[in-house]
């Protein structure tokens, strides 16, 4: 039974905290930060790694015969701690001296300089030194790249982090601690290329990687070939979540809608048209939700084959997650491309036509806030003859760094608007960006298209939050339809496993591979363990939905003329030729290291 | 059970049992058989005597005659001399190595007269795959006492009061240990016996499961009562597959006989008691890794608290207990806390098994009680240094221990004292050095176990011990400096002071304890550049004595990498430079004009 508070001493300042709160907590409410490498919370997703393997954060603690690790040690009643005692200090250097002896020191060409942990850890500890060096062997493994990701083991510190998103969070099970000692690592089962995994690509492990042990495959340069290129035509679209996320690459404010600044950036870097993918979110609701519709219908008229929950399909980690541990369950989900892949097939079908260009003359760029999204567009269905859809993708990150590189300060720029036509969207497209959002850009076009009547609250916000299983049932004029909705694929695991075994009752589940939706992808600027951050995001997504003049898809004037002038109607022969597409089972090879 | 007139006792334990020891059994069979003697003289494998260098040991009850180095051929000899005419084969018989006296009985040698057996007590002396012998020998009159005349807490108050530590190497009270389990409410529990023996050169656990394993099964079962457990879980290396054959030929008798699994002795109290399997990870032996093993998860600590007697097992209540700490529980509930307590020192009660090795003549495994003094184990049990070297030092607490010098020899070894001398009980090695050995090519030598070891979770003992190795490396070459003994140092109380587990707070102490007690062993390595010890190969320099040599070219013709010149009748001349140190010229010289300096 833990005592309801306990009263101690942290560097001679009193402090009274519930039971249970480590001596790391209570001495961050005194506004002493004791530095750590390994411990990362994101408090309000739930989200908490605390190996205590790191030993930064080590205290002294009275009577205690060893330092203790603040991160994972409880505060009790009548202790008094030290967290900067000589002993401390020096213990904590040394303990830093053993780190950096075994990192490389290849900070100037580092994917994470900058953003680094350790490098920072580094800088604040003043270190300025590290003594052997000259004798000290390092453990080195070798790289290993991937369609989204490249692991450079020499670099990993074995904070344990991306273990933790995986397998706890993301139940992927793909990394785990491998070899011991020395040349411990964390890796998948038999120190297999992570492409031979169970890696679903969804990238959380990048985004918690304290340095650059886990770094994204970089496209920038494929882009910028294509920009020098005179005979490409060079379009890019922008995914509902780069834009609440990418001026934080810029000393704004988390939270900081840049949509105009964006446009501006990415016109100035030499695209030819500037798009955006909330257009084809629209489109996918049109098409997603016509089939969920239809589903419904037959179900409720008593058509056995009519499966439900019909499962969103937009999340390339998700349809990469399914189609590894449910492959019995791959016609659950919809059929409907992502909004990506959407975009890609309409650009170079139906945009191609428009501007008179070849669609092996037409490049097609995506910034996506995800690096699932770099699998996906290289997946062999969404190519015609070699030909992808969508020729690269690219994180927020690397927008970012393409956008400094190109000297252009994002702060100062401009507002501009997309280019027509696949740059104009509603709201709902917008909330894609965020948990639940595509549900609830589902729920409005659906409800006036199944009741025919006009939807007088078009705010959802039984749907919206950042718990990792919600649930809500919307009235559907008489129809209660239940919704589910997971955010993080362990939640998302819950959900299946209920599907499988028959008893969910729910009509239509989304799923977001990571936790917060889109604007907490693996490809977004770090969080670095503030979950605020991921709040001030969504909250920013769903202010610009409530600026949008039309906030419902099916009344997007472009969709509405697309499928006039192109597709016919939605779900029709045409659309599901360029909008849907099926689902693999995938059996992973296990490939041993000789 | 009857027992018959004579029995021939052939130890069954792994060190014997590869030594043809089966065959040994089996010769002495046919001889028995031959003579037809079987009526009278019944056969016996055993379990282990402790005299592990002196194997395979053959003991003839009654008169406890010892016979060593027995090779199966020398069934009959003994068959037809001692049992048929009463005469003892002499040319068998223990020779002591200081005084030369050949004992007669094991009784007399001085290697058994300070041992007291509490743990080791049925080992050497029962079938250990027959229960009705252990049945003989007292086996479950303890458990029987406690489950129908004892309370739990009248039991766990028995082994609280007795004193008795956990012989794993933490040394905590184990009565408060099971206190603490049994408060911890929960509908599952579960007993652990922690067999992952990991120290190199250490069996003494192996030793009592492969002797007596229904010692520690019933202890067991007196823990499940104690602590309200109904499973108990043995966690064992597959590298003991005798100790694990005979393990589960225990458990399947007891289970066969009603000592075990449901209502033991028809009073209702259900204990199970199954296997689990350790690869043979040295971290698994530190009780959260176990557990973290057992559940099939990697073999890596995490902190405390939560201790497993909170959350252990599948996040339930666990009490672990090692195999010898079990292996004392029994005598303790029959003979009560009293006579324990008698044993030992002040705050060490009791006995403890000691594995000595090293450079010590009677390499083996003996128990005696706390407070023997390291001389009396290393003189007086152990039967002194080999081939009348000095002592040096001993290493006790496994790799992670230090060494005791000459100064600690009449320190009273107990939990205590060893580790205000800087070393530690550990699990019960005792790794004996003398004048040759170079004590930073040991301290090296035993962090490279740990190295090798180290799970790799925590930074100051995944990369901590490898910088500690890699300077000792350096000192050994000749290129260490003053400030790097510093170093060395700082590293190792930052690594004891910072790391995760037992592991990394322990592992320095080789490193620690030599350069306390031996600092001039490593002022001598980075100043002169020189290994007193003459063990360290680049400190060492071949040098020809000018005067003893004749000039007869013996040297440099033999040298591989012509190092050596010199004209033909004049003395000649090695050049340090080039070199290797191989030695094949100084074994080449027939003028003793070659030495090493």
């Amino acid at each position: 039974m833990e005592m309801e508070t306990v009263k101690l001493t942290i560097d001679n300042k009193v402090i009274e905290v519930p039971g249970g709160t480590t001596i790391h907590k209570a001495a961050r409410q005194l506004g002493i930060e004791i530095p750590t490498l390994c411990w990362m919370e994101l408090h309000d997703l739930n989200i908490e790694n605390k190996p205590a393997g790191c030993r930064i954060c080590v205290v002294e603690v009275e009577k205690r015969r060893n330092l203790a690790p603040s991160c994972a040690t409880k505060c009790e009643e009548s202790m008094v701690v030290k967290t900067h005692s000589t002993r401390v200090l020096n213990a904590r250097r040394t303990v830093m001296e053993f780190i950096l002896s075994d990192h490389p020191k290849d900070c100037l060409v580092c994917a994470k300089s900058g953003t680094c942990e350790l490098q920072n850890m580094a800088h604040k500890l003043g270190i300025r030194d590290i003594p052997g060096s000259e004798f000290a062997a390092m453990s080195t493994y070798k790289k290993d790249t991937s369609p989204s990701i490249i692991r450079d083991l020499d670099k990993c510190i074995m904070c344990r982090r991306c273990e933790m998103m995986c397998n706890v969070v993301q139940t992927v099970g793909a990394l785990s601690a491998v070899n011991r000692g020395f040349m411990a690592a964390v890796a998948p089962s038999f120190e297999q290329n992570l492409e031979h995994s169970t890696c679903t690509y969804c990238g959380q492990c990048v985004a918690v990687c304290p340095t650059g042990a886990l770094t994204e495959v970089d496209h920038t340069p494929d882009i910028l070939r294509a920009l020098a290129d005179p005979t490409k035509t060079v379009i890019v679209q922008t995914a509902p979540a780069v834009r609440a996320a990418l001026g934080e690459e810029f000393g704004m404010e988390p939270g900081t809608l840049v949509t105009g600044k964006l446009v501006s950036a990415l016109r100035v870097l030499g695209f030819d048209y500037v798009f955006d993918t909330d257009f084809a979110a629209d489109l996918t609701i049109m098409e997603e939700g016509t089939e969920l519709l239809d589903r419904l219908n037959r179900h409720l008229n008593g058509d056995k084959t009519a499966r439900l929950p019909i499962l969103t399909s937009c999340c390339p980690g998700w349809v990469n997650f399914f189609e590894e541990y449910f492959p019995d369950l791959k016609d659950v989900p919809s059929t409907s491309k992502s909004p990506q892949q959407m975009f890609g097939a309409i650009a170079k079908t139906y945009f191609a036509d428009l501007i008179n260009v070849n669609r092996k003359d037409l490049v097609v760029v995506s910034i996506m806030p995800c690096l699932a999204k770099k699998y996906e567009c290289q997946r062999e269905e969404f190519s015609v003859n070699g030909n992808r859809d969508v020729d690269f993708s690219i994180s927020t990150r690397e927008l970012a760094a393409f956008i400094k590189q190109a000297n252009i300060d994002l702060k100062t720029l401009e507002d501009s608007d997309f280019d027509t036509p696949l740059g104009e969207s509603t709201g709902a497209g917008v909330i894609f960006g965020a948990t639940g959002g595509v549900i609830e850009a589902a729920c409005r076009t659906a409800y006036e298209l199944h009741t025919g009547k006009k939807l007088e609250r078009l705010d959802f916000t039984e749907l919206r939050g950042l718990e990792g299983v919600r649930s809500a049932t919307i009235d559907f004029d008489g129809l209660p339809l239940n919704i589910g909705i997971a955010n993080g694929l362990g939640n998302a695991r819950k959900l299946l496993d209920d599907v499988r075994s028959g008893k969910s009752t729910f009509h239509a589940i989304e799923v977001m591979a990571c936790p917060g939706g889109c604007i907490g992808g693996g490809g977004q600027p770090l969080h670095h363990g503030n979950s605020e951050i991921i709040k001030a995001r969504a909250a920013a997504i769903y202010n610009e939905d409530r600026m949008k003049p039309l906030r419902k898809s099916h009344e997007n004037p472009f969709i509405i003329k697309l499928y006039e002038e192109f597709l016919g109607k939605p779900n029709s022969e045409k659309a599901h030729h360029l909008l849907h597409t099926h689902y693999f089972a995938k059996k992973k090879k296990v490939i041993i290291k000789q | 059970m009857a027992k018959k007139k004579m029995q021939i006792l052939v130890c069954g334990g792994t060190g014997c049992s590869n030594l043809q020891g089966e065959s040994i059994v089996d010769n002495l069979k046919l001889e028995v058989e031959a003579n037809a003697l079987e009526n009278d003289v019944q056969v016996v494998r055993t379990g282990c005597f402790g005299l592990c260098s002196l194997g395979p040991i053959v003991k003839i009850m009654p008169g406890e005659v010892i016979y060593t180095k027995v090779q199966p051929g020398d069934a009959r000899e003994i068959v037809e001399e001692h049992i048929v005419k009463g005469r003892k084969v002499e040319r068998l018989l223990y020779k002591d190595p200081v005084s030369l006296k050949i004992s007669s009985s094991h009784a007399e040698m001085t290697s058994h007269i300070k041992q007291l057996r509490i743990v080791l007590r049925n080992c050497g002396i029962i079938d250990p795959e027959n229960i009705e012998e252990a049945i003989a020998s007292d086996a479950y009159e303890a458990l029987t006492k406690v489950l129908t005349e004892m309370k739990p807490e009248d039991a766990i108050k028995i082994i609280k009061d007795s004193g008795l530590r956990g012989r794993g190497g933490g040394g905590f009270s184990t009565g408060l240990k099971w206190e603490i389990a049994r408060k911890n409410k929960s509908d599952e529990k579960y007993v652990v016996c922690n067999a992952d023996e990991g120290d190199p050169g250490a069996f003494m656990d192996r030793s009592v499961l492969e002797g007596d394993p229904h010692a520690v099964l019933e202890a067991m079962a007196i823990c499940g009562y104690c602590i309200e457990a109904a499973k108990g879980l043995i966690y064992i290396r597959a590298e003991y597959p005798l100790a694990v054959a005979r393990l589960k030929t225990a458990i399947a008798q007891a289970k066969e006989y009603g000592l075990l699994c449901n209502n033991i002795m028809g009073t209702g109290f259900n204990f199970d008691i199954e296997i689990r399997y350790g690869a043979g990870a040295f971290v698994c032996g530190e009780e959260t890794a176990l557990i973290h093993s057992m559940e099939g998860l990697r073999g890596e600590p995490t902190v405390k608290p939560p201790f497993p007697a909170e959350a252990g097992f599948r996040g339930k209540p666990t009490n672990v207990n090692n195999v010898e700490t079990f292996a004392c529980v029994s005598p303790i509930i029959l003979k009560g806390s009293d006579w324990f307590n008698n044993i030992g020192t002040e705050k060490s009660k009791g006995t403890k098994v000691f594995a000595l090795a090293g450079k010590i003549n009677n390499v083996g495994l003996i128990e005696v009680p706390m407070g023997t003094t390291l001389r009396e184990v290393i003189y007086e049990i152990g039967g002194g240094i080999r081939n009348g070297k000095k002592f040096k030092a001993a290493q006790t607490g496994g790799p992670s221990g230090g060494c005791l010098t000459e100064k600690h020899l009449d320190t009273p070894i107990d939990f205590d004292n060893l580790i205000a001398a800087g070393s530690m009980m550990g699990s019960g090695g005792l790794i004996v050095m003398d004048e040759d050995d170079c004590m930073v090519s040991v301290a090296k030598f035993f962090l490279e176990f740990t190295v090798e070891e180290s799970c790799g979770k925590c930074s100051p003992c995944r990369i901590g011990n490898k910088r500690l190795h890699e300077l000792l490396e350096q000192i050994t070459k000749g290129k260490g400096s003053m400030a790097d003994l510093d170093r060395l140092k700082n590293m190792s109380l930052v690594i004891k002071d910072t790391s995760l587990c037992g592991l990394g707070q322990s592992s320095p102490n080789p490193v620690l304890s030599t350069l306390e007690n031996f600092r001039e062993e490593y002022v001598a390595h980075v100043t002169d550049r020189k290994c007193p010890a003459g063990k360290c190969r680049d400190l060492m320099e071949y040098f020809i004595i000018a005067e003893n040599c004749v000039g007869c070219t013996a040297c440099a013709r033999v040298c591989p990498v012509n190092a050596i010149t010199g004209e033909r009748k004049e003395p000649h001349l090695i050049n340090p430079s080039i070199c290797i140190k191989c030695g094949a010229c100084k074994e080449k010289c027939k003028f003793d004009a070659i030495i090493i300096r």
